[in-house]
């Protein structure tokens, strides 16, 4: 692959948010890392895939190393893979718990951690979490998935604390919901009653959410950290 | 694997200078030595130093000897004896790593 100048590692880009914004900031002139657990879907010079599980700690600690020997930079890091189930929490199996926290909470804390080390020889990163605008709607039938997402939230802000000495920023971005395969078994009625509770009542874009992140990885957003931009006014 | 203690030692030998050289009072410097302490009351290294002299070393010896370990794992932070108090005990861990 050809040797961009600034280095990102997105989780979760086989598709949806993750599969956009790795093309977005390809785009932009990053040198992007992604992963997931299935095959590539990008094509680029500037894209390298790894097959992995994010919870998986020696599979992300060797793709960590293995980015920074090659390239002795990791300027950005985003953790965006996740996973969702809804049901009511009378109905949730605990593998459903299991799975949830295994990719949304170890998946971003290993990550975090094994990029801020990076990092952290740099003095110079860029942290950017997903979570969700159910954290602030308190959603019910999403019990499970608000936990997780919580727990990441707060991580973000005491990360964001640890990290602060290596000029590294921690902030995460609360989605609305939009198109992707994340929502696709959630009924019509239920994404319009989130809709309806949202000040600006529409489906939220990919373009939304990159919009935040491009000012939270701005080089001039360097006195921004530990904080959460919900979209949509939730 | 069996790993070198020597190489190992230069290593984090190594990555002591590195801090060392940010510092301009020989007083707070550390002295290369095995018993230096790297923990405690007793420790020229803050707990930010210290995280970046763990980091540091890690990556050195992935860089120059190949060895991959990660030295904040369970195994490290359950031993009794905290293998991070001074630098004999540090490369002593690390040589008892399966790699």
């Amino acid at each position: 692959m050809e040797t961009g100048e600034e280095v990102m590692i997105i989780t979760g880009t086989r598709k949806g948010i993750g599969k956009y914004l790795a093309e977005y900031y390809i785009g932009k002139g990053y040198t992007v890392f992604g992963c997931s657990r299935g095959e590539p879907t990008i094509k680029s010079d500037s894209y390298e895939h790894f097959c992995l599980d994010v919870a998986d700690e020696p599979a992300v600690a060797k793709m960590v190393r293995s980015i920074y020997k090659k390239r002795k930079r990791i300027d950005v890091l985003i953790n965006n893979a996740g996973a969702a189930s809804m049901n009511h929490v009378l109905l949730t199996p605990l593998s459903s718990v299991e799975a949830m926290f295994r990719t949304n909470v170890y998946g971003t804390f290993l990550f975090s951690r094994e990029v801020a080390k990076c990092m952290a020889n740099n003095k110079y990163g860029r942290i950017v979490n997903l979570v969700t605008i159910a954290i602030p709607l308190k959603l019910e039938g999403e019990s499970v998935y608000v936990a997780s997402k919580s727990a990441v939230e707060r991580f973000t802000q005491v990360l964001a604390k640890e990290l602060a000495s290596f000029n590294i920023t921690c902030n995460s971005v609360g989605p609305t919901p939009v198109s992707t395969d994340l929502i696709r078994s959630v009924p019509e009625e239920k994404i319009q009653k989130i809709l309806d509770s949202l000040m600006i009542k529409r489906l939220g874009t990919f373009e939304d959410i990159s919009n935040v992140i491009d000012f939270f990885i701005a080089k001039s957003s360097a006195y921004i950290t530990g904080q959460t931009i919900y979209l949509g006014g939730g | 694997m069996a790993i070198d203690r020597r190489k190992v030692l230069e290593t984090v030998y190594a990555s002591i200078e590195t801090i060392n050289e940010e510092r301009e009072n020989k007083e707070s410097q550390l002295e290369l030595k095995e018993e230096t302490r790297l923990v405690g009351r007793q420790s020229k290294l803050d707990s930010l130093k210290f995280v970046g002299l763990i980091i540091d070393i890690e990556q050195r010896l992935a860089d120059e000897l190949g060895i991959e370990i990660s030295l904040t794992d369970e195994k490290a932070m359950s031993q009794a004896r905290s293998p991070f108090r001074n630098v004999q005990s540090l490369v002593d861990y690390i040589c008892s790593l399966e790699v």
